[in-house]
């Protein structure tokens, strides 16, 4: 019983990542957007959804004390507009000043969740986040469970969405943007138009998938949204298949079970002294990981389905 | 306003302008945003210091402070050491990573992600090695001389700011004036027409990485010499660093070090109205502006 | 003796699908070579190919008699090639001078500063204003500095990738009597074009490539007339039956 409530949470938290990785794999495995700045979108939508619900406190501005379902919808509509401004702002340049806006994006974002104390709470950020079936939480596994089955269902609801979008017109005119963008462009698609388009909902969706977390954990703080988060969510979708929703949720959980066991693992073999110095192997391994997986198989576990991208650059190869 | 900001911006700016030389560099040759540059800082300064431990083991003197400054021959002396260990790392890197996925054909926007997760991996090494807490090259406290103005320096920050200058107006004229400066000037605008005038591109891309990642060391080392060693010091200045290379202008050598000089002033003066914790978002406020109003930065040019 | 030598070249840039598919031929030296051909029959490719632009899958390529097949276009510069793309043939951002600089650092350093000197006598209007960004100059002016660059190290070859493509008419004139000029000196001249009548006037020899294989081998005179040429270009007419 307690394995299983901790299995259950285990993976509530890695289908979390696994909402991550599909706004990501909207971004970067259908249309070839460089986000470095995940960690802000997710850490916007917990925030915005977290001042929208949490009851009133004296502290600080927000508590409005709303349902949970109004907090996830503003969280969407927030992440969807920043990512609207960034795309605005730079979808119509060189591919890598994006990447660069979008790791200022998440500096800046760090920088108010940590001083902005009047609307985050500053370096203690926020608790008493409301919690879905709050009413369960005396009873741990039954709690876990129908949590999991929550988070599930909006993964499942992502993923119907995204693969329905990905058939329509709109999905086929994406892809030949990434593929050819000056054919699309002959046919009639405006590029700049459909990348921001697709950005911005990858930023709701990851702004969601920040809802969904800091709901279910019931508190947040800075330090949950660093550039590590970032990191490991473009572990985990490269690992599983850049353009593949299937490898993206897969990969989330491959690479969260990673990281959870070799956290454990170093918990059991370094004494209590050095393990903050040993978790920095946690990242290193990580690090390395996506750096071969780009070298030897940047098609991931599961690959895209139809064609191998062009911009994975395998030419002449056998993929 | 303290005028005190004036030298402690200038002396910031030195140090992202250093830094941002190489980045705008290989931006400009290699063509992608190399997002573990401001890692080749930190292993710069955490070289130089590893290199001056085992100077200090011969040699003892070499330790005691030559006066004015905080620091003893060993530093300069240890810092070539470093500037040629933080070249090896470069090279390296470029050998096993980036130069496979330039090989094989790779978008623009791989290679950037590769040096994205590189640059987890090399920081996160030093953490391990090094451990987060911060070290120093020197123990010695050193008086703020008053300049007029009500401005003070210490020796350190104004030899920080002198070699700079030199370094950097040596590295314009470099480029500028020599057949090598001339070959990276090539590269940076067509790589392939190269090949046909006889450049050898593998060559300039060594160059390339040899300017930067020396400069990278040495901006570490004045980073680490004035504020502090941690493993996430480099990391902590990428995003200046980049804004930098972006004002300036990608490709521009005295254009990175102007913009250098701009957001370190910027810095220096925003603390004073909106407080020390809002220093790394004038970086990105900076980087915004450009990006809206001049794209292509000071120097550069239009449609690049 | 022979200048350039293809055997069998295969090349493209997806093995499994070679777009030049099996050339052969010879240029002698002082020999002046058109290659001709409808779009996309790979001409361009080749010579690419030749200048080290584009992988090579098979046969061989030897410049004054050494095996030059495979090697970098930087690398086959020193050997004596010459080449110039179609575009983008000049660093803009150089000025005239520093393009001319880059192309003179493989010479020794005495012969530098004559070598820049006798491309300025040969064409004046660079000469005149060596400080100039290129990216000022006009189309007809690009071209000239584009051979200018190429012929300042003496290559035993020079192959030129359509020069007198999005020219005026004008200005072809001036381009093909700067090759005049360039032939009549001695240098071994091969040319891709697709302005085929000013091609044809200048070259004593004229190659046919149709779908990666060469369909006609022969004096230039003999595709004069027009109608060997229309039905090589439409492929009604194979190598061995023009020959």
């Amino acid at each position: 019983m307690e394995l299983l409530a901790y299995a259950a949470f285990f993976l509530t938290i890695a289908l979390t990542y696994a909402i991550m990785c599909l706004g990501l794999n909207v971004q970067w495995g259908q249309t070839g957007l460089f986000n470095v700045g995940v960690a802000g979108f997710v850490g916007l939508g917990a925030y915005v959804s977290a001042a929208l619900t949490t009851p009133d406190a004296a502290e600080r501005i927000g508590g409005f004390g709303l349902p949970i379902a109004v907090g996830w919808i503003a969280a969407m509509a927030a992440g969807g507009v920043l990512a609207l401004a960034v795309g605005l702002l730079t979808l119509r340049m060189r591919s890598d000043y994006l990447a660069i806006t979008t790791f200022g994006i998440a500096v800046a974002l760090q920088l108010v969740f940590q001083n902005a104390e009047v609307l985050t709470g500053g370096a203690f950020g926020m608790a008493f986040i409301p919690r879905p079936f709050a009413g369960l939480q005396g009873q741990s596994f039954a709690f876990n469970m129908v949590n999991l089955a929550l988070t599930a269902a909006v993964v499942a609801g992502v993923y119907l969405l995204l693969e329905h979008l990905l058939r329509s017109p709109w999905g086929r005119a994406l892809r030949a943007v990434r593929e050819d963008e000056i054919a699309a462009q002959a046919l009639g698609k405006n590029p700049v138009l459909l990348r921001i388009q697709a950005f911005a909902l990858g930023g709701a969706i990851m702004a969601l998938a920040g809802a969904v977390q800091a709901h279910f954990i019931g508190f947040i703080a800075p330090g949950n949204y660093l550039p590590m988060m970032t990191f490991q969510v473009w572990a985990m979708l490269i690992v599983g298949g850049s353009g593949n929703n299937r490898g993206a949720v897969l990969g989330a959980v491959l690479v969260w079970a990673i990281w959870a066991l070799s956290g454990a693992a170093i918990s059991e073999i370094f004494p209590a002294a050095q393990q903050a110095r040993a978790a920095s192997l946690q990242i290193v391994i990580i690090g390395v990981m996506l750096c071969i997986i780009l070298l030897w198989r940047p098609q991931g576990i599961l690959p895209e389905v139809r064609s191998v991208s062009r911009h994975l650059g395998i030419r002449n190869k056998d993929s | 306003m303290n005028p005190q900001a004036l030298i402690d911006g200038l002396v910031a700016g030195s140090t992202i302008g250093l830094g941002a030389i190489g980045l705008t560099l290989t931006y400009s040759i290699l063509r992608f945003a190399n997002f573990t540059h401001g890692d080749f800082l930190a292993w710069g300064a955490y070289l130089t210091l590893t290199v001056a431990g085992v100077l200090g083991g011969l040699a003892a003197g070499l330790g005691a402070p030559v006066y004015p400054f905080s620091f003893g021959w060993g530093l300069p002396l240890a810092m070539l050491g470093g500037v040629c260990l933080t070249i090896v790392l470069a090279l390296g890197l470029d050998r096993v990573l980036f130069g496979r996925l330039r090989a094989r054909g790779a978008d623009t926007i791989i290679i950037v992600m590769a040096s994205f997760g590189a640059s987890m991996a090399l920081r996160s090494l030093l953490e391990f090695i090094f451990t987060a807490k911060p070290v120093y090259f020197t123990k010695a406290l050193q008086i703020a001389n008053p300049l007029g103005f009500g401005m003070r320096a210490t020796p350190d920050q104004l030899l920080v700011i002198g070699l700079t200058l030199l370094l950097v107006v040596a590295l314009h004229l470099i480029v500028t004036f020599s057949a090598t400066g001339r070959a990276m000037r090539a590269v940076a605008e067509n790589p392939s027409l190269a090949g046909v005038y006889g450049i050898d591109v593998a060559r300039v891309v060594r160059v390339t990485w040899i300017i930067g990642a020396g400069m990278a060391c040495i901006a570490g080392v004045m980073a680490g010499l004035l504020v502090q060693i941690r493993p996430y010091m480099g990391f902590d200045l990428l995003l200046p660093l980049f804004a930098a290379a972006i004002l300036g202008g990608i490709g521009s050598i005295p254009g990175a070090m102007i913009g250098g000089l701009v957001i370190g002033l910027a810095e220096a003066f925003a603390v004073q109205i909106v407080g020390a914790e809002w220093r790394a978002a004038v970086a990105f406020v900076i980087l915004v502006l450009v990006l809206m109003l001049r794209p292509q930065g000071i120097f550069g040019r239009k449609g690049a | 003796m022979t200048t350039l030598a293809l055997r069998d070249l295969k090349a493209g840039y997806d093995r499994d699908l070679p777009i030049v598919k099996g050339v052969s031929f010879e240029v002698e030296e002082g020999e002046c070579l058109c290659i001709l051909g409808p779009n996309g029959a790979g001409k361009s490719t080749m010579i690419k190919a030749v200048a080290g632009l584009v992988p090579t899958f098979g046969g061989t390529v030897h410049l004054n008699g050494a095996d030059i097949t495979g090697l970098a276009s930087h690398q086959l510069v020193r050997k004596g090639m010459g080449f110039v793309p179609q575009t983008e043939n000049i660093f803009t951002s150089l000025t005239i001078l520093e393009n001319l600089q880059i192309a003179a650092q493989l010479l020794p350093a005495a012969e530098r500063a004559n070598r820049i000197a006798a491309m300025f006598d040969m064409f004046p209007d660079l000469g005149s204003r060596p400080r100039t960004e290129a990216g000022a100059l006009s189309g007809g002016q690009r071209q000239m500095l584009a051979a200018a660059r190429a012929l300042l190290t003496e290559p035993k070859v020079l192959i030129l990738d359509e020069p007198s493509a999005g020219l005026s008419p004008k200005l072809v004139g001036q381009v093909f009597d700067t090759l005049r000029r360039i032939s009549a000196a001695g240098v071994t001249l091969v040319l891709v074009e697709q302005n085929v009548r000013a091609a044809l006037a200048l070259t004593e020899r004229a190659l046919v490539l149709v779908d990666g294989r060469l369909a006609h081998d022969g004096p230039a005179d003999d595709l004069h007339d027009g109608k060997l040429l229309g039905e090589l270009f439409l492929g009604h007419r194979s190598a061995e039956a023009s020959a």
